[in-house]
């Protein structure tokens, strides 16, 4: 099958859908690929680049679409009545579309694909599930924005991230608030620390704690119980109360903070007001906010969605188009993920896909098949979450836990009694000599218990072979019986003392070969 | 030499003999300590030998001609093994001990010179009886160890119907041959039928005992070892072997409980045999089964990772001796290290099949000791890990015993590679590890498999580093 990308037409947009590198593994996998000419351009991508990865250049952007059987895009077809453009008609009748589609804001564009008989799977509606993370553009693209966030940020403040002392004085570090640890947030994170700043980083769902500590970031929690985990790995609306806890949590870190970057959105709603007006006077002048959720109108009140705008001293950035800003970067891995989505689609890799409804991936990508809308699918039923319930009711546990017959100080308390009878039928018993022997073995006991503990052990083996060469000493018996009268007595010596010789003699030597060995 | 020099020499050795394991606590004094060790044991054998006990140029020559003999097999044999056979060596010089133990307990018993009333006489004979029982022990269960460890026995764990009751009953047996043995003048036949029956229990106990067990085996015989030395010590009322003995009594127990506890098993159930035995569920209907897709990786995409990681821990398991690869472990390390990686390695107190088994093999690489930490020390690092790779490891780096309550591994203490960015298995195949637990591990989605021989691979990802 011939798959066609065109050049993207949204004004300012500078990714391309597919790069010569990831063309040439398409080709591989048995597809013809046409490119519409400078579509790589503003991503640094030439068209000889492309020639030489055997894809064809076409000139002209009908000819392409109406040519391909799969177009690759990356934003979804849009209409420009002015220049008398409009996408979704290019596309060929019962052809396939894979781009971003956003099905739930823009049900017009629906109705219109739907029209012209096509397949379109969104890279937007990729089920969360660890199976479909190599094919998730959105993660792809939320970890660019997280990164390029930190940038512009730095880009408008104007200080040192890392702190400083300098012959011209002392520079503190820049304090970073992150509000939503998603994959653009932890991106954020890992840059912001990354430039030396102190970083800080809430989240409702508790469980990405141990992820924020891993990249160097403070984890500031909300003093409210409740869990925040949603399905499929999302958050979830809160309830008023924590609301009301974690307003006051981000206004004292709007006063104390530099730089606060926030990336809270809640699947098919708008997106969070978390940062009033307020809280944005109360910041220090110079100080700038970047508003990753501006498309979805805005995590901060004052956003301006596409704008960099300054209130009350401070820079709010609303930037919709931060990965688009990384054009090169962007294109790579999306081309990337839309390659792994080609591979899901094409097993038998011989240039035809098949859209298999069975498959749990493919299905909840492909929003209209065959012209007949299938969007939304049904909900994912495995999430990257910890929700092991999911799994077969839990099989009841055999395995009993063997319970003490008794409580352990009682067991304690029994065993000193034990030792303490056999203790004294020993003195009651023994005569004087044996308890001079057994002193001396008890003591001896304990001496080897404190100074084998100290034993380091990386040196356990050694420590084996040395206390066999030792209990040669065995050999002392059988010499001091040498003498003894009977020749079976003198064979049996004998025979033990070369037995012992063997420990003694080889336990030593082993013992000193491997210490030899051991070096700094 | 008189009695009271030889006692005083004794004294000498002793404290020799503590200043020697003493020393092991840090590889830079350790070989001090193994000089302490021989040393002392020069000593001890000196003043025996030209000690009031030993007269007669018969006697001279006797121990002269077995000592060379012993002597000469001892150090060849030292010279010869390879560290990866260390553990039957230990295994086959534990019998060896157990072995002189029993010979000196018959030799003791029918010599006639030794003569003694009431209840010292009753004593000696308790003695003698129970020296040679822990001696024969020692002996046969230490040479089936060193047959299961040298494969020559099958590793698996060979449990007789109703074992527990026969090793009961052994033990009743034992006891009232002992009654018998005291009662009578001339005790040899119920002595002989004991250790005829200690013969047996020690084959019994250690063939029920499967291969990655052999830890807490080694080491447990390791402890009789030990203590049929001091059991002689009492015999012969002789402190130098009673201090010595329970030194290495003590120690070899240390190590049992050391190996237990970094298994999270009971001594008693190790010994009573292997895993899953012991009327718990089969493994497989326990628990969660882990499902998800298996990500396979290249040698050279491993040597990607690795050129591109800061952090590297290596945590090498039995698979890693069976493969030889410790020398290109270590290539690959140096390589690695030149290029500014920080690599280290990360030892489970159970990896190998002898306590210390791996610090050994890494040793004998040349792998720099202070680079090689144990588990306690490093678990806290993963999470600043980039890559962790394990080597023909499987149980000890299992995730299950953390995260499944049903796992028959839960609570087992764990090497933590799933919290590094990336984790690399290498492995032969998808087979689970010893105690038959699928490993969820390679199911997670940050890890990758890289199948194949162990050694190959490595010496493949040692190319792709160089290339």
């Amino acid at each position: 099958m011939r798959i066609g990308v065109p050049k993207e037409i949204h004004a300012g947009e500078k990714r391309v859908a597919t790069t010569p590198e990831i063309a040439e593994k398409l080709v591989k996998l048995g597809f013809s690929v046409a490119l519409e000419a400078g579509a790589g351009e503003a991503a640094n991508f030439s068209d000889d680049a492309y020639r030489e990865a055997g894809v064809e250049i076409v000139g002209d952007a009908d000819d392409l679409w109406a040519s391909a059987d799969i177009v690759l895009k990356v934003r979804a077809p849009e209409a420009h009545p002015e220049a008398g453009i409009d996408e979704t008609r290019r596309l060929r009748e019962g052809g396939h579309l894979i781009s971003f589609v956003w099905p739930g804001q823009n049900p017009e564009l629906m109705d219109k694909l739907s029209a012209r008989k096509a397949t379109v799977l969104a890279m937007d509606m990729v089920p969360r599930i660890s199976r479909a993370q190599k094919l998730d553009a959105l993660s792809s693209m939320a970890n660019i924005a997280g990164y390029r966030a930190v940038i512009e940020a730095a880009h408008h403040f104007g200080r040192f991230f890392t702190g400083q002392i300098t012959a011209a004085g002392k520079v503190p570090p820049a304090k970073v608030f992150i509000i939503g640890v998603g994959v653009a947030g932890l991106a954020a994170i890992g840059a912001a620390a990354g430039l030396g700043a102190i970083v800080r980083a809430s989240d409702t769902r508790p469980e990405v704690k141990d992820q924020v500590k891993s990249l160097g970031a403070e984890f500031v929690e909300v003093d409210y119980q409740e869990e925040g985990t949603g399905v499929g790995g999302y958050a979830k609306v809160m309830s008023e109360g924590y609301q009301k806890a974690q307003r006051e949590m981000y206004a004292r870190q709007a006063m104390d903070v530099d730089i606060i970057i926030t990336t809270a959105l809640i699947p098919g709603k708008p997106a969070p007001r978390l940062i009033t007006a307020g809280m944005v006077e109360s910041m220090k002048p110079g100080s700038v906010i970047v508003d990753l959720a501006a498309e979805q109108g805005g995590n901060c009140e004052l956003t301006v969605p596409g704008q960099v705008v300054v209130r009350h001293g401070v820079t709010l950035i609303g930037y919709t188009d931060l990965p688009s800003r990384l054009s090169k970067q962007a294109s790579t891995l999306y081309a990337t993920n839309l390659l792994r989505m080609l591979e899901e689609l094409c097993k038998t890799k011989d240039g035809n896909i098949d859209v298999n409804m069975e498959d749990e991936v493919i299905r909840g990508a492909t929003i209209i098949k065959d012209g007949e809308i299938t969007w939304p699918p049904p909900p994912p039923k495995i999430s990257a979450a910890p929700v092991g319930a999911t799994a077969a009711p839990p099989v009841v546990i055999k395995k009993e836990e063997k319970k003490p017959l008794l409580p352990p100080a009682v067991q304690s308390g029994l065993l000193l009694g034990l030792a303490a009878l056999a203790f004294y039928w020993v003195g009651a018993n023994a005569p004087a000599a044996f308890l001079g022997h057994f002193t001396v073995f008890v003591l001896a006991c304990f001496v080897g218990y404190m100074v084998i503990w100290n034993v380091t052990p990386a040196l356990h083996t050694p420590l084996m072979s040395v206390t066999n060469a030792i209990s040669s000493i065995i050999a002392i018996g059988a010499l001091i019986q040498v003498s003894s009268p009977g020749v079976m007595i003198t064979i049996l010596a004998g025979l033990a003392i070369a037995l012992t010789a063997v420990n003694m003699f080889g336990g030593f030597w082993v013992t000193q070969r491997m210490l030899r060995m051991f070096q700094k | 030499m008189s009695e009271g020099l030889v006692t005083v020499a004794y004294i000498g050795a002793t404290i020799l003999f503590i200043l020697s394991l003493g020393g092991l606590s840090n590889p830079e004094t350790a070989r001090r300590g193994n000089l302490y060790g021989i040393v002392g044991m020069a000593i001890a054998m000196l003043a025996t030998i030209f000690g009031p006990k030993i007269s007669g140029t018969a006697s001279f020559a006797t121990l002269l001609i077995a000592m060379a003999i012993g002597g000469s097999v001892g150090v060849f044999a030292a010279i010869k093994v390879k560290m990866t056979e260390m553990p039957e060596l230990v295994a086959l010089m534990h019998s060896l001990v157990g072995l002189a133990a029993v010979l000196v307990g018959y030799a003791n018993y029918i010599d006639p010179t030794a003569s003694f009333y009431g209840a010292e006489k009753t004593i000696h004979e308790v003695e003698i009886y129970v020296g040679v029982l822990i001696g024969a022990v020692t002996f046969s269960g230490s040479v089936i160890a060193f047959g299961k460890l040298s494969a020559k026995i099958s590793g698996k764990p060979v449990l007789l119907p109703g074992r527990h009751w026969l090793n009961l009953s052994l033990l009743v047996i034992t006891i009232l041959l002992g009654r018998w043995f005291i009662s009578v003048d001339s005790g040899m036949i119920p002595l002989l039928l004991m250790t005829v029956i200690a013969l047996a229990f020690g084959v019994h106990m250690v063939m029920a005992i499967g291969g990655a067990d052999m830890p807490v085996v080694v080491s447990m015989l390791n402890s009789y070892s030990g203590w049929a030395a001091s059991a002689t010590g009492f015999m012969l009322s002789n402190d130098l072997l009673i201090v010595t003995g329970a030194l290495v009594g003590s120690s070899g127990a240390i190590l049992s409980y050391i190996m237990c506890r970094a298994m999270n098993r009971h001594f008693l159930a190790v010994i009573a045999g292997g895993f899953g035995t012991e009327g718990g569920a089969p493994a497989a209907a326990g628990g969660v089964q882990p499902a998800g897709e298996v990500q396979p990786i290249s040698a050279v995409e491993t040597a990607e990772l690795l050129r591109e990681a800061a952090n590297v821990i290596i945590v090498p398991g039995y698979g890693m001796a069976v493969a030889q690869a410790q020398h290109t472990v270590f290539e690959i390390t140096k390589l690695l290290r030149e290029k500014g990686v920080n690599v280290r390695f990360g030892i489970h107190p159970v990896a190998g099949r002898m306590p210390g088994h791996m610090n050994v093999l890494l040793a004998e690489a040349k792998v720099p000791y202070d680079i090689v930490l144990e588990m306690d020390e490093i678990n806290e690092d993963f999470p600043e890990t980039d890559v962790a790779m394990v080597i023909g490891a499987n149980d000890i780096v299992n995730p299950g015993a953390q995260e499944d309550p049903t796992s028959p591994i839960a609570g087992m203490p764990v090497l933590e590679v799933w919290k590094a960015k990336t984790s690399i298995v290498m492995k032969r195949s998808m087979a689970s590890g010893y105690a038959g637990v699928d490993n969820p591990l390679f199911y997670k989605d940050n890890n990758r498999m890289l199948f194949g021989d162990a050694k190959k691979m490595l010496e493949e990802v040692l190319k792709g580093l160089q290339g």
